[in-house]
Parts: structure tokens; sequence; C-alpha cells
């Protein structure tokens, strides 16, 4: 089985987050970058379980710069067979759809699978988009996949409870929690990753079709106010002449 | 003890100055700790056990002789990979760093540079993936900074060697399978001995009562007329500077290791500086804490500088033991004042297990006391910059 995976950088939890060139780009700067936990935790791990039990390759594929190598390295180390980099930066979900489409409609791939979102931008388009540019099937946010012969058995958390969904092989999945435990990339790998091949593609000539106005903060948080409990007066009052939500 | 809420602090930038996949090394090493040790660590200290259970995980993030080439099982990385990972076990507990430490620098070390192939073949693999844990007997009950003088002795027998003496304050000792021993020939001259679990008259007791590495084991080995064979004598150096240039290799490791502890100490003091509430604002705001907080990170920065240096200059080839020396001196004595203040930053809870502080401090003391005093090492900084013997 060929299995291709989606794999982007995105900031550090941490991060302190600020825009430059009048509030259109991300500040970048003493950003540190970590793979996508949906792309690492979840897509990458279950591809690599999959692989471990019915054989095949596992591949991962980034829109982007020099600047992901580090992070195709680690995913290079938690095991991916090889890497591919489409060497562009990427504009918006569409255009990263379209060039992930562009490389994997001539390389035969029985599953292609994406996390449900990036943890920065969290447009959650891509899979959506790269199913219907291959003409293939698409699961969203699926939290576990099965593959038995050329069909996908997968499980959704819909509204209180679990919807299970079959597709046939070749398949997009987004990935979501519960797909797969992480994994913690050992040294063996680390070694491993520094051979495995790692191939810088030139990008088609995809666009992409929306452009980012202007990023703003969210509206700072107010102070908290604490309230005793003996004190339900003082409580009602504030909801009702502070808050107005009663 | 709380969620391990650990992140590193760079003030210089000196990430810059690493390479991805050294980065790449110490942030796994970093998860692993937070998946699979911090959750127990408090607890083994507690019962003054160590917790054999880490071994595979060790083994997995390299911290078994990383700088060993991977014909005997290590991984062939530089020495700033292996002073990374040392940094990132103490920042969890200077117990878990010196098992490593020991098996890397003391036990695999002295085996790759000093044994025979066979002795390589044998033993490294295993030392790598944790199958065999080792340990290294240099000091005896009368022999601690001076050990030179060691009564420990081996007589040849014609097909074997006979070994006769004590040593005392032997980290792994317990559970080890194999010891380097360090012992006199007839002539007076110190040899290395390869000696394994099983061998007749040999026993390991373990020593109780430590205050401090209580999640590291520490025990004696005793040698009642253990017949050696000949073929488990380290033949590629003799004389004490065999014995040295492992404790150059694991003083290096303490080097980083000692800011991993610091590090941690000042990440929790600065966390729990900003949430803890006095006089109507958080303590991070007053002008006492702030010094503490401010000469902290300014002593971390500075040791995390000279210890990346030394780094280099190992890769090299060309660090001194003096210059180890130094770096071991300085960051131990810079962890220690850092988690003093820490402890007093956090208050009363400061002295609790809920906080990673006291047990770092009482760690802290082994650490500036093996691998040569604190003392012993101003007079090796004192013998080369003047020239003349102060030991004795
Ligand atoms: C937890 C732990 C684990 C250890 N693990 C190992 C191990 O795995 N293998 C091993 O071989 N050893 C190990 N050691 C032993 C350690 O290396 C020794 O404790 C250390 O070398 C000091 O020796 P000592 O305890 O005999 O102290 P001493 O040498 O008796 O020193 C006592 C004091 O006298 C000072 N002093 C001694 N000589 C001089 C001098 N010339 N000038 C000025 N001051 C001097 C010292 O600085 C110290 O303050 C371990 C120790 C501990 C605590």
């Amino acid at each position: 089985m060929k299995i291709l995976v989606g794999i982007s950088k995105a900031p550090d939890t941490t991060t302190k987050i600020s825009f430059t060139d009048n509030n259109t780009k991300f500040n970048e700067d003493k950003v540190q970058f970590i793979v996508n936990p949906y792309d690492e935790w979840y897509a990458l791990v279950r591809g690599l379980e999959l692989k471990e039990k019915n054989g095949g390759t596992v591949t991962t594929i980034t829109v982007g710069g020099t600047d992901h190598d580090p992070i195709i390295r680690k995913a290079l180390a938690i095991g991916a067979d090889d890497a591919v980099r489409i060497n562009t930066e990427a504009a918006d979900g569409y255009m990263v759809a379209r060039q992930i489409a562009d490389y994997a409609k001539d390389n035969g791939y029985d599953l292609i699978l994406l996390g449900k979102e990036t943890i920065d931008y969290n447009g959650s388009m891509v899979g959506g988009m790269t199913a219907e540019l291959l003409d293939m099937p698409y699961v969203s946010v699926a939290s576990k996949l099965e593959i038995e012969g050329r069909t996908a058995i997968l499980e959704r958390d819909v509204q209180g409870g679990i919807e299970v969904v079959e597709a046939d092989l070749p398949l997009v999945v987004s990935c979501a929690k519960g797909m797969a435990e992480q994994r913690i990339p050992n040294m063996r790998g680390i070694m491993a990753a520094r051979t495995k091949p790692l191939n810088v593609i030139e990008p088609s000539d995809a666009k992409g079709l929306t452009r980012v106005v202007e990023y703003n903060l969210p509206v700072e948080k107010g102070e908290v106010k604490i309230v005793d409990a003996e004190n339900m007066d003082e409580l009602v009052s504030l909801l009702h002449n502070e808050a107005k939500v009663i | 003890m709380r969620t391990d809420q650990y992140q590193g602090h760079d003030y210089y930038e000196m990430d810059e100055l690493l390479t991805d996949e050294h980065k790449l090394i110490r942030d796994a090493a970093r998860a692993w700790i937070k998946k699979d040790v911090s959750p127990i660590i408090e607890d083994y200290y507690e019962r003054s056990e160590f917790p054999s259970q880490v071994i595979p995980g060790l083994a997995e993030i390299g911290a078994f002789g990383p700088y060993i080439p991977t014909e005997y099982g290590g991984a062939g990385m530089d020495q700033i990979a292996y002073g990374l990972i040392m940094q990132e076990l103490e920042r969890c507990d200077s117990g878990l760093r010196s098992t490593a430490s020991v098996q890397s620098s003391l036990v695999m070390y002295p085996i790759w540079k000093y044994g025979t192939e066979e002795q390589k073949q044998k033993f490294l693999p295993k030392l790598a993936s944790g199958e065999y844990i080792g340990c290294f007997g240099l000091t005896e009950p009368d022999h601690g900074s001076n050990p030179g003088g060691m009564i420990t002795n081996f007589k040849d027998q014609g097909d074997h060697y006979l070994l006769n003496g004590a040593k005392l304050w032997i980290s792994n000792s317990p559970f080890a399978q194999v010891a380097v021993v360090w012992a006199k020939n007839e002539d007076g001259r110190i040899n290395g001995l390869l000696v394994e679990r099983g061998m007749e008259g040999f026993t390991t007791p373990e020593m109780k009562g430590k205050w401090s590495l209580r999640a590291s084991a520490t025990g004696e080995l005793v040698f009642d007329n253990v017949k050696v064979p000949k073929e488990n004598l380290l033949p590629g150096r003799s004389g004490l500077g065999a014995p040295l240039s492992c404790l150059d290799s694991a003083r290096y490791g303490i080097a980083w290791g000692a800011i991993g502890a610091a590090l941690d100490c000042y990440d929790s003091a600065l966390r729990y500086s900003k949430e803890r509430n006095q006089f109507g604002k958080p303590i991070a705001g007053f002008q006492l804490q702030q010094k503490k907080l401010a000469e902290m990170i300014t002593e971390i920065t500075k040791a995390q500088l000279l210890t990346l240096r030394l780094g280099q200059l190992r890769n090299e080839g060309r660090a001194t033991s003096a210059q180890i020396s130094m770096a071991k001196r300085n960051n131990v004595e810079m962890a220690l004042k850092v988690a003093r203040e820490a402890r007093q930053i956090h208050g009363g809870m400061g002295v609790t297990n809920e906080y990673p502080i006291m047990r770092h401090m009482m760690n802290l003391e082994s650490v500036v006391t093996y691998e040569g005093t604190h003392d012993i090492h101003l007079l090796i900084t004192g013998l080369d910059i003047t020239g003349e013997n102060a030991f004795v």
C-alpha cells in the first residue's frame, strides 16, 4: 500500500503571536516551529501503523521552503520512508491542495492522510479539496481508520456518538484525535533520517484564490471578579447591571 | 508532583549554534522524559529506588553511548548530542543522568578506547541497548579524592588474575552485569579489569541511607579472591591516566547535566513567581524576586555558552582535562546556587515534593562531590594556571 501523508509546520503552542507587514503576515521571528500535531500524531503515525501491518511505503509531502526541512526530518525520524517538499510558499488552502494533487495524481497512492487542520490557521480545507481534485472519496475528521482489502472502515465522532463510514481506496482522510498515539522519534530513527530521501520538487503553476486582508488579535480578556459564595445578591446584580446577561 | 510543564530557556539564542539533528535529539529526550519519567520520578526518589523500567527508554533515546560508533551499537553522534541528552536527563533528575553517564562515559568509553576487539563486540552492543548495565569502580573506602592510593590489586596466576579489594560509592553496582574495576598489578600500576556478575567471590551490596541521588542505586564492589579471566583486562592503557580519561568524558556530561538541573529550577521559579500573588500582585513584580531570577538566568546563560564551546573543543579532540574540570566545577556550583534561590522563590511550597527543587538541590550535593569534589577541581585549575601542585 502506498501512503502519502501531508506534513506542515505550526508554531509551538507557547508562541507569543504577533504580525508584521501591516498586520497581514504572521511574525515568524523567534517562533519555534513544530510538526502540526494532527499531521504528526494522527496522520503520520496511523500511516506508519498501517504500513507496519500491511506492508507498503509512507511518503510525506510538504508545501513550503527550506525552513520546513527540520520538521520533515522529524517525520522521517519518526518513520516515514521518504519525503517530498514542493518548493514554494503556501498561499492558501486551495493552492496547497492543488500542489498536493498535482504531485499525487501520477504517483498512484492508495491513501492520502492529512491532519484535520493545522493548529495555526485552522483552515481545514486541504483534505476536501485534494480529494475533489483527485476525484477520490474523502472522509473528514476521522478518529479511527482500518483497511480491509481495498476498503477503508472509518469512525467519526459525531454529536452524541460515533459514525462508522466505509469507502473504497484510493481515499483521502483528514485525521483527528484518537486515530493513533504520539510516537517520539528514537535515536535509531534520527540516525536513519539522515540518509532518507527528501525530494525537492518545483511547484506546479497553481496559485491561491484568496488574500489575507488583515489579522487581528483577540480582544484582551478582562479582569476576573471573584464573588464570595455567600454573596448571591452581588453576583446577580453584577450579571444584571455589568455583564447585562440576565 | 505536578504535571511537568518544563520549557527550555535560551536567552542568547544558542539554539542557532546547534544543528537540526541536535535539536531533534534534545526534544525527543525531553518528550520521552515528560511522558515516561516525570510522572514517576518523585515516587521512586522517595522510595529510594532506581526505576529500572526506564532502561529501555534510555536506550531508545540514545542515552547509552551516543558517541560510540554504530558498528558497536552506538549512534555515532557528536559530543554536543551527548551533552544535550545529559542535560535533558538531569533536567528531570541527576540520578537518571548519573545512570546514563556511568554507562556511557565510565563503562562504554573505556571498553571502546582501551578494550580488545572481542571485548568491544561482547559488551558494547549490549550496553548500548540497555540489556547490560555497567558500573565503574575507582573510589575505595580510604581513597576518594586520592584514587592513586588505591589498594585493590590483582596478581597474575598464569591462566587468570586473582583480584582482591573493595570499592565504595559505586553507582549502578547493585544491578550491574559488568564492572570496570581499576586495580593495581604486582608492580603497583593501575589497570582496568572487566569483572562480570556471577564471578566467584564478587559481591555488590547496596548502600542505603543517601539523602541525595535517591533514584540512583549506589553500592559496593567486594572482591574476595575473584578469578578474572586474562582476556578481561583492558590492554589499551594503564596508569592513573586511564580512569582519569573516563572521568573527563563523564565530567563533560555532568557539565551539561548541571545546566539541566538549573534550568528546571529556574523554569519552575519563573512560572511560580508569575502565578503567586502577594500584597495584591505577582511576586515576580517585586525587585528582590527579580534580582534572584535575573541572576539565575545570567548564570545559566554563561554556563550554556561555556559548555557549548567546550563541546566544540571536544568534538575537535582539543578540550583539555583542565577545561573540562572548570566546566564541571562552575556548572555544578551554579546549579546548586540556582536551586537554593529557586527554593526561596517557591516559599513554603518550595520545600514540598509538589515541586522538583529540593530533589534537585539534594541531588546536586552528590554531583558537587563525585567525579572530583569542587575543591579538587579548584586544585586542578590551580595547578594548570600556576604549574604548582597543591594536592599534596
Ligand atoms: C552518590 C555517589 C555516587 C558515586 N558514584 C561513584 C562511582 O560510580 N564510581 C566511583 O568510583 N566513585 C563514585 N563516587 C565516589 C566519589 O567520586 C567520591 O565520593 C569523591 O571522589 C570524593 O571522595 P570521598 O567521598 O572519599 O571524599 P574525600 O576525598 O575524603 O574528601 C573529603 C573532603 O576533603 C577535601 N579534600 C580531599 N583532598 C583534598 C586536597 N588535597 N586538598 C583540599 N581538599 C581536599 C574534599 O574536597 C572534600 O571536601 C560516588 C559518590 C557519591 C556520593
